[in-house]
């Protein structure tokens, strides 16, 4: 294991893992494969939105739990970094936990919560909503990168209508939407049109993520274990989310504010809190909402009285047994 | 065949100045125009600039062809390259994963690999060796990665390089890319990125 060397960033951040694992190399992945997937990494930064094929590894967990963002996570970390890893908005989840914790032991990083201090931020659907800066890279897991999958099931046609810049069947499928339901249902791994060239797939992050991805000072960048794919969008690059000049883009939003810290611009995830119909509406983003109630915002605390308000009545909620 | 001893050294610790130099290379292709300095390497062999020697250090291996100009050619660098990296020396350079070339001898930047349209990823990136390189003034860049413009001055091109450029960007999906190098500095143009040579 090499020397850690230290950072100006690491003032508040977790120190370095002094129980680093032994026996591996830096940051899990041999030589070879970084350099193969430094390689892949490159030519997705020069063709923006293009899904680069590279040699997928086997990783230390299952296909599914962030094997493509680890692979590129792995090829881009140094000693220096300081890594958050969040999975769907939240740092305390399995997920987001284990990987931080890999890379803690295999490559003595520090690691932080706060998205501030970050330096690379590996994330599973979502974006976080303090705005990323220059200094930050953003790694992307990524279940299917090919957008054009639920439409044709075939990878030779799906490259060679990227190729040709053949998009009109995903079109035909977003205007399907308005048909059958008036709008685009797509709420989730919404396409997006990167630097008005390749059409690609921004991950299952909400669509309330989309707009953030638009001219972002950080570089981000996708990877794709199982379908073996990497991809990147540079600095300050426009990425559109397709839409219809009568029927434009638009994200979610909520009459609620989040009941701990009363965030009213922040994606709100749903909680049940009783089974009584009693539920909260609470940031996705965990960093977010406590450095919001850090600084003294404060929430309503949910809405204890939800059930009271939408007229269920009581017989309908309660526990068949008591009767 | 060289002797052991006449083989420059490689990079004091591989692992991590293969990551430093990397992430210096990705931050070059991100932000196109910015320079960054690697400084890893001290003593390499002629004609290649310590910045090439670490660039290729850190990404070539087997699986890369590596083309160098004529006039980048020498026993040193051609067993340094051999030794450290392992990879193949081709003499057709539409074949290359990089190539190694002087900015003055840049030979015409159509007869690299330039991929094609679904596999746009199998072209030539081209380690450029230049006599300057400095930002704030002379070439004006815009395109990915670049917030509004970013200034780059290269000394030492032949004439018409940016003429080709021009040509290059046309290609995209295809194209070559190149990173520039001046002694233990580097700097990189993807193929998106677009070069003014005069701002009026």
């Amino acid at each position: 294991m090499a020397d850690v060397i230290d950072h100006p960033s690491r003032a508040a951040a977790t120190p370095p893992d002094t129980r680093a694992a032994t026996g591996y190399n830096f940051a899990y992945l041999d030589e070879q494969t970084k350099r193969m997937i430094r390689r892949a990494i490159l030519k997705g930064v020069a063709i923006p939105g293009y899904q680069v094929p590279f040699g997928s590894r086997e990783m230390p967990l299952p296909y599914g739990w962030g094997t493509g963002g680890i692979q590129v996570t792995a090829a881009v970390i140094g000693p220096d970094d300081t890594l958050k890893v969040i999975d769907q908005g939240a740092d305390d989840t399995t997920n987001a936990v284990n990987i931080r914790s890999f890379f803690a032991k295999t490559a003595g990083v520090a690691t932080t919560e706060r998205t501030t201090e970050a330096s690379v931020i590996q994330t599973r659907h979502r974006i976080p909503e303090t705005p990323l800066t220059e200094d930050q890279i953003l790694v992307y897991q990524v279940p299917i990168p090919e957008p054009l999958r639920w439409l044709e099931p075939r990878e030779a046609e799906t490259r060679k209508m990227h190729a040709l810049e053949e998009y009109g069947a995903m079109h035909v499928s977003l205007y399907e939407d308005i048909a059958r339901y008036g709008r685009i249902i797509k709420s989730y791994n919404y396409p997006v049109k990167v630097n008005d060239r390749y059409v690609m797939a921004p991950s299952p992050i909400p669509k309330f993520d989309n707009p953030k991805m638009d001219r972002m000072p950080a570089l981000q960048l996708f990877g794709a274990g199982r379908e073996k794919r990497i991809y990147a969008v540079p600095p300050y690059t426009k990425v559109k989310s397709l839409d219809f000049e009568d029927h434009p883009f638009t994200v979610e939003s909520w009459e609620q504010s989040c009941a701990l810290c009363g965030a009213g611009d922040s994606y709100l995830d749903e909680v049940v809190t009783d089974d009584k119909g009693g539920k909260m509406f609470v940031c996705s983003d965990s960093d977010y909402c406590e450095q919001r109630r850090d600084a003294g915002h404060q929430g309503d605390g949910g809405d204890s009285n939800y059930a009271t308000r939408n007229e269920i009545p009581e017989n309908e909620t309660s526990s068949g047994d008591d009767r | 065949m060289a002797a052991m001893t006449d083989i420059k050294p490689g990079f004091h610790d591989p692992v991590l100045d293969s990551q430093a130099v990397f992430r210096a290379v990705l931050d070059a292709m991100a932000r196109p125009g910015r320079l960054h300095r690697v400084s890893h390497l001290k003593d390499v062999p002629a004609p290649l600039a310590p910045a090439t020697a670490a660039v290729c250090l850190a990404l070539v291996d087997q699986d890369t062809p590596l083309w160098l100009a004529p006039d980048m050619r020498s026993q040193g660098a051609e067993t340094f390259l051999r030794f450290h990296c392992g990879c193949p020396l081709v003499d057709d350079r539409s074949t290359a994963a990089f190539a190694i070339v002087s900015g003055g001898k840049l030979p015409g930047l159509d007869g690299f690999a330039i991929g094609d349209d679904a596999y746009p990823e199998t072209s030539t990136t081209v380690i450029v060796q230049t006599e300057g390189l400095a930002t704030g003034e002379g070439l004006v860049l815009r395109g990915p990665g670049i917030e509004a413009t970013h200034r780059l001055a290269v000394l030492g091109l032949r004439s018409g390089v940016w003429r080709e450029w021009a040509d290059n960007g046309p290609l995209f999906p295809c194209g070559v890319d190149l990173i520039l190098v001046d002694d233990q500095t580097l700097a990189a143009l993807p193929r998106t990125t677009t070069v003014t040579e005069q701002e009026a």
